[in-house]
């Protein structure tokens, strides 16, 4: 494959990766619409009571976002020592993450809210769950990464793939928070 | 990387790699074609027998018995099962033909060609698109044969009727919801392919070959990934939602009071009208997706046989982009009779009407391209042709149901149902005929029988006017669509030898595709040996062997000059030029 070619190849994955993240922003933009039609239209409407867990969680994304983050750099910077440990870490708190809000299922299972028990539930548990499933997928492609960085097969002149989920990684933070406030502010959080 | 490359580039040996789980754009497109013909056919069956129906809903048939031994006992059908058909009729239709052979289909195999790439974008996504298309027909499939049968509630499955289960009728309660893990599945292929789409036009394309220099097949191509990446991500969460209310016990669409066969519903809240809006908000753009590419194909074919260039290229471009946009802001002309505000209509109509601006666009540009040409009429441009007729006499209907107050008496009779399969269903099939024509040379080597083609032409497009006409006709008289038997009212009776007509018509229109099936096997195993170049055409697929190689261009990918379209050119003695090509 020519320069040219391989260079071609890097932007496709870029464009690709544009075009996931405008239909993931069109299936949550879908969903909201549902939510904010959903409560005008009734009065049966209840927020969801918010277990503390969820801010930690919060925070173990955003440490796992940022330790991708310095680890692009790193890898960008040809220091690959330093991004096997960032690049470790942060998947590492991304499965932490997905832990987290396990537990937070489990928590409102025991306080008696399920999916079927009022439109807030559910639109809580089809958000943070449809989240979790988008984290999920760019969980294994950062696990599959970091085993292949393990077997030195990354540097800065292959990076592509690291460069698109890092960017995939943040683009999932930014959607956490704006489900935190969705819920929050239109979801009646109690 | 080198050899990395090179290992990819390679023709894989063996069977299974080669020809099944295939990561090569051609066969992947190959492989489209053939899950849409498969659909059609089987959507285009179950069409014949709902209309024999219509016509002798008395009548005892054997076959009915056989296929159906619980819901056509003795042979009479029942009311759900004429449902349950027109359901699967309409979804196999919509989904695994109007979606899957113009888009996925011949894009596939054509849009690497064209813009000089080697191969999509993401190979392996796109074998993951086809197999997981393929699954999600097999799914659709199933639902004829788990208990109770197929779905009843339509292509648009609108709650409370999709959304009930199983006391709502004999085929919502496992049919409806293996329906919806069809349409989930669907969903996620057509998000994959679309993302290869974009990312294939925007960065594979070969030197020279800018955006506007691209064959207007690509850009339809490349508008409908747009609509598909918006539209089916819309479809997707309706989807899950709708299946949370039938597993889970969740009211998103469900009301309060809900009284289904003298049994309540324990269901609160919902509202059924928030489902038609997220339906229809993909449901409008999905009419596009399944006739922008179809555009692209007509206006090349046209030119090519015309042998002059598109008339207004850019104005062409411009029609489909501002279609694909439009078409994302009127989704609310489906829902005028659903009780919304007047003034949300107003605004619907409005826009539904301005598409109306482009689509002439289109139909004017296609006119004066053909206009003063020298037409061969082979049969690629006899259906290209036809297509233009029958987007005119379907397009023209529309404006009729644009208008809030008109689509009040029209929208639950016969005038949409002739209406949307003119312009959706026919003028989309016919473009795909077109297309078949035109490149299957390219695809397998071979040229396609042309007396066989014609004889096709001419009998699918009088009897595709003879089955949609007088559904116009009887829907203006106030004949209400979706009903099983018009034999129990008084004031239909006297529409019953219209019906008989249309029925007619319709069978021997199903019947004469024979002459098309046995043409593309004979064609494909015995038809005369296809040149390079058949038409004398100009894009760069044509600058490639018949069939072209695995790797397509390989090393030597060419650099385009030109733009798509450079035909009679005055004061040349060749007649046309090809976008590669070098002149002094």
């Amino acid at each position: 494959m020519s320069v040219v070619a391989a260079g071609a190849g890097r932007r496709a994955s870029y464009t690709g990766l544009c075009a996931f993240l405008a239909s993931v922003t069109m299936f949550f933009a879908a969903f909201t619409s549902a939510m904010v039609v959903r409560r005008g239209a009734s009065r049966d409407w209840k927020g969801v009571p918010a277990p503390s867990l969820l801010w930690v969680n919060t925070g173990i994304l955003a440490l796992s976002s940022l330790a991708a983050e310095k680890a692009r750099r790193d890898l960008r910077a040809g220091d690959r020592r330093r991004f096997n440990i960032g690049w470790t870490a942060a998947t590492a708190l991304g499965a932490l993450f997905v832990a987290g809000q396990i537990t937070v299922w489990r928590q409102l299972r025991e306080q008696g809210v399920y999916v079927n028990s009022h439109p807030g539930s559910a639109f809580f548990y089809v958000g943070t769950v449809s989240h979790a499933i988008h984290l999920a997928g760019g969980w294994i492609a950062m696990f599959y990464l970091a085993i292949r960085a393990l077997r030195l097969e990354l540097g800065p002149g292959r990076r592509t793939a690291v460069e698109v989920s890092t960017l995939y990684w943040h683009f999932l933070g930014i959607l956490w928070l704006y489900l935190l406030w969705l819920f929050r502010f239109w979801g009646n959080w109690e | 990387m080198a050899s990395h490359t090179r290992e990819r580039t390679r023709q894989p040996h063996g069977f299974l790699r080669r020809y099944v789980f295939s990561t090569d754009h051609k066969v992947i497109g190959i492989q489209y074609i053939l899950l849409a013909i498969v659909a059609a056919l089987v959507g285009a069956g179950l069409s014949a027998l709902m209309r024999f129906h219509l016509s002798y809903p008395e009548a005892k048939v054997r076959l009915f018995e056989l296929l159906w031994p619980g819901a056509a006992s003795g042979g009479v059908m029942t009311p759900e099962l004429y449902l349950s058909l027109m359901t699967m009729h309409g979804t196999i239709m919509v989904f695994f033909v109007l979606t899957t052979a113009p888009q996925s289909g011949f894009g596939n195999f054509m849009l690497p060609l064209q813009i000089g790439a080697r191969d999509m974008a993401f190979p392996r996504l796109n074998m993951l698109s086809f197999w997981t298309t393929a699954l999600s027909f097999a799914v659709l499939c199933a639902a004829f044969f788990v208990e109770g049968g197929a779905p009843l509630s339509g292509w648009t499955a609108y709650p409370p009727l999709s959304a009930a289960g199983r006391i709502a009728g004999p085929g919502q309660g496992l049919g409806q919801t293996v329906w919806v893990l069809s349409i989930a599945l669907f969903s996620v292929a057509s998000l994959m392919s679309a993302i290869n789409f974009l990312a294939t036009v925007l960065d594979l394309r070969t030197d020279g070959m800018s955006l506007m220099r691209m064959p207007l097949t690509c850009w339809g191509w490349f508008v409908t990934a747009m609509i598909s990446l918006f539209a089916f991500a819309v479809l997707l969460a309706a989807g899950i939602l709708l299946l949370l209310d039938r597993e889970a016990g969740s009211s998103f669409f469900l009301p309060a009071g809900l009284v289904i066969n003298d049994q309540p519903l324990m269901n609160k809240g919902g509202s059924p009208l928030l489902f038609q809006h997220l339906f229809w908000f993909f449901g409008h753009p999905e009419v596009y997706i399944a006739i922008v590419p179809g555009m692209g194909v007509v206006s090349t074919v046209l030119s090519v046989f015309s042998r002059k260039p598109v008339f207004g290229y850019k104005a062409m471009v411009s029609a489909m982009a501002a279609i694909g946009l439009l078409g994302f802001l009127v989704w609310g002309h489906h829902m005028f009779i659903s009780g919304m505000n007047p003034y949300s209509a107003i605004a619907f109509s409005v826009v539904t009407l301005a598409i109306g601006a482009p689509s002439a666009i289109k139909t004017f540009n296609w006119l004066g391209t053909i206009w003063g040409g020298s037409l061969s009429l082979s049969t690629a441009m006899l259906f290209a042709l036809g297509f233009v007729s029958v987007f005119v006499s379907g397009g023209l209907t529309g404006i009729f149901l644009g208008q809030p107050a008109l689509d009040l008496y029209f929208h639950d009779t016969y005038f949409v149902v002739g209406h949307f399969h003119m312009i959706m269903g026919v003028a989309s099939v016919f473009a795909m005929f077109a297309a078949m024509f035109y490149w299957f040379p390219k695809m397998t080597g071979r040229m396609m029988n042309e007396t066989m083609g014609r004889f096709h032409f001419y009998l699918t497009f009088a009897g595709a006017y003879a089955i949609f006409i007088p559904m116009h006709l009887v829907g203006i008289a106030g004949n209400p669509r979706r009903y099983a038997d018009f034999a129990q009212f008084d004031f239909l009776r006297d529409m019953t030898p219209a019906h008989k007509f249309m029925t007619h018509a319709a069978l021997f229109t199903v019947l004469v595709q024979g002459i098309f099936i046995v043409n593309l096997i004979w064609s494909w195993r015995r038809g005369a040996k296809a040149p390079e170049n058949p038409w004398n055409a100009t894009t760069l697929e044509w600058a490639l062997p018949s069939p072209p190689p695995h790797e397509n261009f390989g090393e030597n990918a060419p650099e385009v000059r030109c733009g798509p379209y450079e035909y009679s050119r005055p004061g040349r003695q060749k007649d046309f030029r090809m976008q590669h090509e070098v002149e002094g």
